[in-house]
């Protein structure tokens, strides 16, 4: 009797096996949902599952399968996840990835297994320069180029004094380096922090302020962004040094930052009143799924199932077809909700930074608008040293 | 030299809020000779109670002594239910048990006030800073050294003035003489873990302004508080204040003055990469040195 369901077990395993693997889109998802940002991680999941509600679930006449996995932002845990995905569960495209570090452990597998992988939000310079690889995509931006903006505008607006903060990975060494890269002024201090378990900033905020700068400029993306934001009106700084921020303030953060984060400027390739209709369907069918708005994360990962869509679409659902999936998705062919943009040879986005500011809603609520627009066509600095030409 | 005072300050205020902390590890450590992993999650119940009553009567006073007494009370049903079949076992039992502890609070708040987190505004009025001798510093953080000293004054009074600290103090030296000699071990029990756990549910609630109220927020901390208590002795409260004190001024000037230090010897990248990581290594390296020296600790308690 064992022995015979047993064999049914086994029978049904070898049937149902091979038949998904050829009948579906398998998409890994490896991303943060667990632990503090896991908020980042559920709000890219929630957008990437209304964007296969807008497809109807299928792409090129195939059904989709998502296998969700939790890096805990931990970098040796996401190389483990993307391994999982792409040996035990066959996966066609792998995306999420919201830490620049969790990435750099995790492409390289992707890269060899010669499967797709889209980052939906880290974008670190290594892999925009010598790490570029053809079966690595961004919907997102390369870590320096917000900064850039941000640097840009600090030009604008005068400021001949800065000092930076952030984090000490690959991410914070990326921004903080971006702002360099384009602001003219003078830094005056730069510190880095340790990541992620350092929430308490009084040491590092109480040399700021002994350094008398005119702004400071900081990257704390998540739950850190609304530790520090708090800390920094607690020390009363807001009324005496004026703050710069990337990736500061989000849909995510708002809800717990608050008062804080009004007038405190940022920059973003996406906000969500981006006046195109694909922004606005995307924004209007989010706050009626989910209750409230999306954040750029979100938007992001909406990208990547539009971008993968592209590709599976042009090749009629056959997967096996590598070289042609590359080509389509190198054409950026499908309606993003940050408007059209295009891929440099390293596979960023070639696109607009805008500056955004906190609002306060009339119901009580806190939301982000755009401002201006920083920069057209922006494109990363590290495509030179990449040496993929296409 | 007013910077060196206010990062002083601000080891300080760190410091102490690891002290209350520790103080409870290491009574419950020190006289019932458990292993209290799960003191951290006492720390986010007190962060929790704290962000939910003060919602709830719009003063943060008022929710902060409710979260206080909802920890008190939390800690004498969590020792009564979950802890008295522990005491026998060994501290390999003890620290499966308290782990399992943590498991179960993190789902539990998750569960309650779910995964995003919370958040617990300063008090409107003590939002700023105040100029103190020509530093200026958050008047929030004053506030917490304030209520800390306070606190250490207090329980110095119990454990050394009162009959209950004498009990204490006889339990952490020999248990079983002091059961013998007729003290209710079983209640004394209670009254220290519940002790403990009202000091760790202060520290969340106080630490919680600063940053959010979110799940697992304890346990980065603890580790501190380890370090904290090994390095004062185990059971001993002025060995935690006096090592919490300590802990908390090293890792701050470490912070604070490191990266400064390594740039007139080494480059500007790599002094502000190392400085982070090495500056997190030395509390560690503290603690290794003390070990050393003293393996019982800094105020060893007599007769363990």
């Amino acid at each position: 009797m064992k022995k015979a369901s047993l064999a049914a077990v086994a029978a049904l395993a070898f049937a149902t096996g091979p038949a998904l693997a050829q009948g579906s889109v398998k998409i890994g998802f490896v991303d943060t949902f667990s632990g503090p940002t896991a908020v980042i991680g559920n709000d890219m999941r929630n957008s990437f599952e209304l964007a296969l509600d807008h497809l109807g679930r299928k792409m090129g006449g195939l059904p989709v399968e998502v296998i969700y996995e939790d890096d805990q932002q931990k970098p040796e845990v996401g190389k483990q996840k993307t391994e999982k995905v792409i040996q035990s569960d066959h996966v066609n495209f792998i995306t999420g990835y919201i830490w620049s570090n969790v990435l750099l452990a995790s492409l390289k597998p992707a890269v060899d297994s010669q499967t797709f992988i889209i980052s939906a939000n880290a974008g670190p310079s290594r892999i925009a320069g010598e790490l570029c690889s053809p079966f690595f995509f961004s919907t997102s931006w390369q870590n320096d180029q917000t900064p850039h903006a941000m640097g840009i505008y600090l030009e604008q607006k005068g400021v001949k004094t800065l000092y930076l903060l952030g984090p000490n990975y690959a991410a914070g060494k990326d921004m903080l380096a971006g702002v360099k890269a384009t602001y003219r002024g003078q830094v005056i201090g730069e510190e880095y922090t340790k990541w992620p378990d350092q929430l308490d900033f009084s040491a590092e905020l109480s040399k700021a302020r002994a350094a008398k700068p005119e702004a400071i400029f900081v990257f704390y993306p998540g739950a850190a962004g609304v530790q520090f934001l708090s800390q920094y009106a607690q020390a009363g700084l807001r009324d005496q040094i004026p703050l710069y921020t990337a990736f500061t303030i989000d849909e995510t953060t708002l809800p717990l930052q608050k008062d804080v984060a009004l007038g405190v400027p940022g920059a973003q390739e996406w906000v969500n009143d981006l006046p195109n209709p694909a922004n606005q369907k995307f924004v209007a069918d989010f706050r009626a799924k989910y209750g409230h708005g999306p954040s750029f994360y979100g938007a992001q990962a909406y990208d990547a199932a539009n971008l993968i869509n592209s590709a599976v679409v042009a090749v009629k659902g056959d997967l096996t077809q590598k070289d042609a999936i590359r080509d389509e998705m190198r054409k950026a062919n499908y309606a993003s909700v940050r408007g059209p943009y295009k891929y440099g040879n390293n596979h960023f986005p070639i696109q607009n930074f805008y500056l955004q500011e906190t609002v306060k809603n009339a119901d009580g609520t806190f939301g982000l608008k755009t401002v201006a627009t920083i920069l057209k066509d922006s494109q990363d600095l590290f495509h030179a040293t990449c040496p993929m030409k296409w | 030299m007013l910077l060196l005072v206010e990062q002083c300050l601000n080891g300080l205020q760190f410091g102490l809020l690891l002290f209350l902390l520790a103080a409870g590890l290491t009574l419950v450590f020190g006289i019932m000779d458990l292993v209290n992993l799960a003191h951290g999650s006492l720390y986010m119940m007190g962060a929790y109670f704290a962000a939910t009553f003060v919602a709830w009567t719009g003063n943060f006073f008022a929710g902060a002594f409710l979260a206080l007494a909802a920890t008190l009370l939390l800690g004498i049903v969590l020792e009564m239910l979950a802890l008295r079949p522990l005491y026998g076992r060994d501290h390999l039992d003890h620290v499966l048990g308290t782990f399992g502890l943590i498991l179960f609070f993190n789902e539990l708040v998750r569960l309650v006030w779910g995964p995003a987190g919370l958040s617990l505004p300063v008090p409107s009025a003590l939002n700023t800073a105040v100029d103190i001798f020509g530093i200026y510093y958050p008047a929030y953080r004053l506030l917490i050294i304030l209520v800390s000293l306070l606190v250490a004054l207090f329980l110095y009074v119990v454990v050394m003035r009162t009959r209950l600290g004498m009990l204490i103090r006889a339990g952490a030296s020999n248990r079983e003489m002091a059961g013998a000699l007729g003290v209710d071990i079983k209640l004394l029990f209670t009254l220290v873990f519940a002790l403990g756990a009202a000091l760790a549910g202060l520290a969340g609630l106080m630490h919680a302004p600063i940053l959010t109220v979110q799940i697992g927020m304890g346990e980065n901390i603890l580790i501190l508080a380890f370090v904290v208590i090994v390095i004062g002795g185990i059971g001993s409260i002025r060995g935690a204040f006096v090592a919490a004190v300590f802990v908390g001024v090293v890792d701050t000037l470490g912070r604070a003055f490191l990266p400064d230090l390594l740039r007139l010897a080494l480059s500007s990248t790599a002094a502000s990469t190392l400085a982070p990581a090495l500056s997190s290594m030395l509390i560690y390296l503290l603690m290794a040195i003390v070990l050393a020296l003293r393996p019982q600790g800094l105020f060893p308690v007599a007769g363990r």
